[in-house]
């Protein structure tokens, strides 16, 4: 037998959602009961077919995961870490059977324990003690694994004291204490947790962390989605990175971070330039930047020898091929070249002020005052900002977006 | 060791899913405790309220039915006896149901968080129900020491029909919460049902009154030959049971039974993601 314990194929997971038209802005009491009218016997049809009611007037399809593949191996702890709405979430939900794939498979090898929220099921009503047993319970405990652990939950939550107090009594550091402490308790081969460590105080965090490093130093698969960097390094072997729903890296859980940290979705390209000259090897735009309205570009550059001033320029053109904007390391004072025979330069801008389309970008490096590898139009960038008002065009107004306001004097 | 091995694919059916629904019993038994020791938590007269319902009504129906309308009793037994003995499995029919078909909504947080055969919800709570039925028993009996009644060996045929009742509810109620989680309709139909059915089962009237070409249709609703039963373990001889109109409440309660879980075992999977 193999020891992999957890793998995922091809698995994906897909959510209806529900948009509201906002096309239309002036709208008349008739319009409103038109679009209820419609709404409701849309709704009236779905349910006759016995399908999801969804609100809003159109229904698209959100792949929250897309084609992820990976396997966990015995022992191993895994972090998974990704932007918010990247899909750690379903990710869990679907190992921790909560949900069911819309696609692809996941095969486990053990008992699995899932703890996706601390204190699920606690009672406000019922008391520490009478807490301690319902919550085990829900988690998957026996009541003589309960029984067993009793003592030592207790000690390790602190709350000797109150264990006969209604626990909506308890103040919330408590109430937390409490239900980290059962979990924590928790006997099974896999063991999925996620977001869980931010509660409590500083000290408590501290002991949260440790209770976890000891989990996972006895041989048990653990899967853990944090956005607590630390705690992910401190607790982690390997790790994936998730964005929009895809793998973006799997390996080494310092690498993961690297590669999180540094961008978790880019358009990159290789290329192979002439060895003999300094050339670049890389060059990548980040999207995730891209739609915030700004920019990061990076090239990755090698040289046969190394090189003393090295430069890079890049110019952004539009569909025709006419230049729009440009940028150099000549053109910003602040930067300072390195010397070196491989490395790479990027170029942050907050403000990418261009409309809507489709670019194609060129670059260019060079040492000193030579340019040694030219790449025109290398790069497509897709800029998906709000549509230009009143079926204006750019090659009406130009491409660039010109930031002002208007005032009637 | 060998360890479990668990495939997760989409409409894959389950099958070690009663073997599955085995493994959690004890959390069966959790819920159970936690729905019970909840209920009365936070009242001023606490388990009184599972008496004072079932005796008001009693006494209504005992004066509107009996009194006023004077519609004749099953054989010798006082009206008010007739009465407790069918409200008896009413009112365990219909806690059971209203209880079982909310149960999944109110425990959406565990729904969406951790997983486990989802069917342990509403079964959990009907065994709540069951906990008032017990006090209302008690009552019966204070009632028939006072009227010095003494009960047949019928009455030791009693756990069956409990059971039925049980089965009578779970069906129902397992494919009303189902589509609850869907259709949050359904949560306005419970009470409606439930107040309707009061009045179209023989809670308050002997079901002897009803006349005989329209006995067998009448007993299409399976309380009939539930609430039946109880009066013919209960007050003995003196109430009579139509084996015929039985065996189609049987049918009937069967059939809800069947449709209960195969719409919840349908429909399961998908409650996390509605919920």
């Amino acid at each position: 037998m193999s020891d992999t314990v957890i793998s995922v194929e091809n698995l994906s997971k897909c959510y209806l959602v529900g948009h509201q038209d906002t096309q239309e802005q002036y709208q008349s009491f008739r319009d409103t009961l038109v679009r209820h009218g419609k709404n409701f016997g849309r709704k009236a049809i779905d349910m006759a077919r016995g399908r999801q009611i969804i609100q809003g007037d159109t229904v698209e399809e959100f792949w929250a995961l897309k084609d992820v593949s990976f396997e966990v191996k015995q022992g191993e702890a895994l972090g998974i870490i990704g932007h918010n709405g990247a899909g750690k979430s379903t990710l869990l939900k679907l190992l921790s059977r909560i949900t069911e794939p819309s696609k692809g498979r996941i095969t486990l090898h053990g008992r699995v324990s899932s703890l996706l929220e601390v204190g699920t099921g606690f009672h406000p009503e019922l008391t520490g003690r009478e807490n301690i047993f319902l919550n085990g319970a829900i988690l998957g405990m026996n009541k003589s694994e309960i029984r067993a652990k009793f003592d030592e939950i207790v000690a390790f939550a602190g709350v000797e004291k109150f264990l006969d107090t209604p626990v909506k009594r308890y103040s919330s550091g408590m109430y937390v204490r409490l239900a980290f402490a059962v979990a924590a308790h928790l006997e099974s081969e896999i063991l999925v947790v996620d977001e869980v460590l931010a509660v409590g105080d500083m000290d408590f965090q501290k002991k949260c962390l440790g209770k976890m490093n000891d989990i996972t130093q006895t041989g048990r698969t653990v899967l853990f989605v944090s956005h607590n960097l630390q705690a992910v390094r401190k607790l982690c072997d390997s790790g994936i990175v998730l964005s929009s729903g895809q793998v973006t890296f799997h390996g080494e859980v310092e690498d993961s971070i690297a590669a999180y940290k540094e961008c978790s979705q880019f358009t990159q390209r290789e290329l192979k330039g002439d060895s003999k000259k300094p050339h670049m090897t890389k060059i990548s735009v980040c999207e995730e930047t891209l739609k915030k309205g700004s920019l990061k570009f990076t090239v990755h550059y090698k040289s046969p020898n190394e090189i003393s001033t090295p430069l890079v320029g890049m110019v952004i053109n539009d569909e025709l091929g006419s230049p729009v904007i440009g940028h150099n390391t000549w053109m910003d004072e602040t930067y300072e070249p390195m010397p070196g025979s491989e490395g790479k330069i990027t170029l942050t801008a907050d403000n990418l002020p261009l409309h809507s389309g489709v670019y194609y970008v060129s670059a260019f490096f060079g040492n000193q005052n030579e340019n040694t590898h030219v790449e025109r139009d290398f790069i497509e960038l897709h800029i998906d900002g709000d549509p230009l008002p009143r079926g204006l065009s750019k090659s009406q107004i130009g491409s660039t977006e010109l930031l002002g306001k208007w005032r009637c004097e | 060791m060998s360890k479990p091995v668990t495939i997760l694919e989409h409409g894959r059916a389950e099958k070690n899913y009663w073997r599955d629904l085995w493994h959690y019993r004890e959390l069966f038994q959790v819920l159970a405790w936690r729905d019970i020791s909840v209920r009365y938590k936070q009242t001023i007269i606490g388990v009184a309220w599972a008496v004072i319902r079932p005796v008001l009504t009693m006494i209504v129906f005992t004066v509107i039915f009996g009194k006023v309308a004077k519609l004749p009793t099953e054989g010798s037994a006082p009206y008010a006896l007739m009465v407790f003995a069918g409200m008896l499995p009413w009112q365990f029919f219909a806690t059971a149901l209203s209880d079982a078909s909310n149960s999944l909504v109110t425990n959406a947080n565990l729904i969406s968080k951790v997983y486990f055969p989802r069917m342990i919800v509403p079964s959990a709570t009907v065994v709540v129900a069951f906990v008032d039925f017990a006090i209302s028993f008690v009552i019966l009996i204070g009632m028939m020491i006072w009227y010095q009644y003494i009960p047949g060996w019928q009455i030791l045929s009693l756990p069956f029909f409990i059971l039925i009742a049980l089965l009578a509810s779970l069906g129902p109620g397992l494919w009303i919460t189902a589509l609850n989680v869907k259709y949050r309709d359904f949560r306005y139909v419970i009470p409606f049902l439930v107040q309707f059915g009061l009045y179209i089962s023989p809670v308050g009237f002997s079901s002897s009154v009803i006349p005989e070409k329209w006995r067998l249709l009448y007993s299409l609703n399976p309380m009939v030959g539930v609430i039946d039963g109880f009066r013919w373990c209960i007050l003995g001889g003196d109430a009579t049971v139509d084996l015929r109109s039985f065996g189609i409440s049987i049918a009937v309660t069967a059939l809800f039974l069947w449709i209960g879980i195969r719409q919840f075992r349908k429909m399961e999977k998908s409650f996390a993601d509605l919920i």
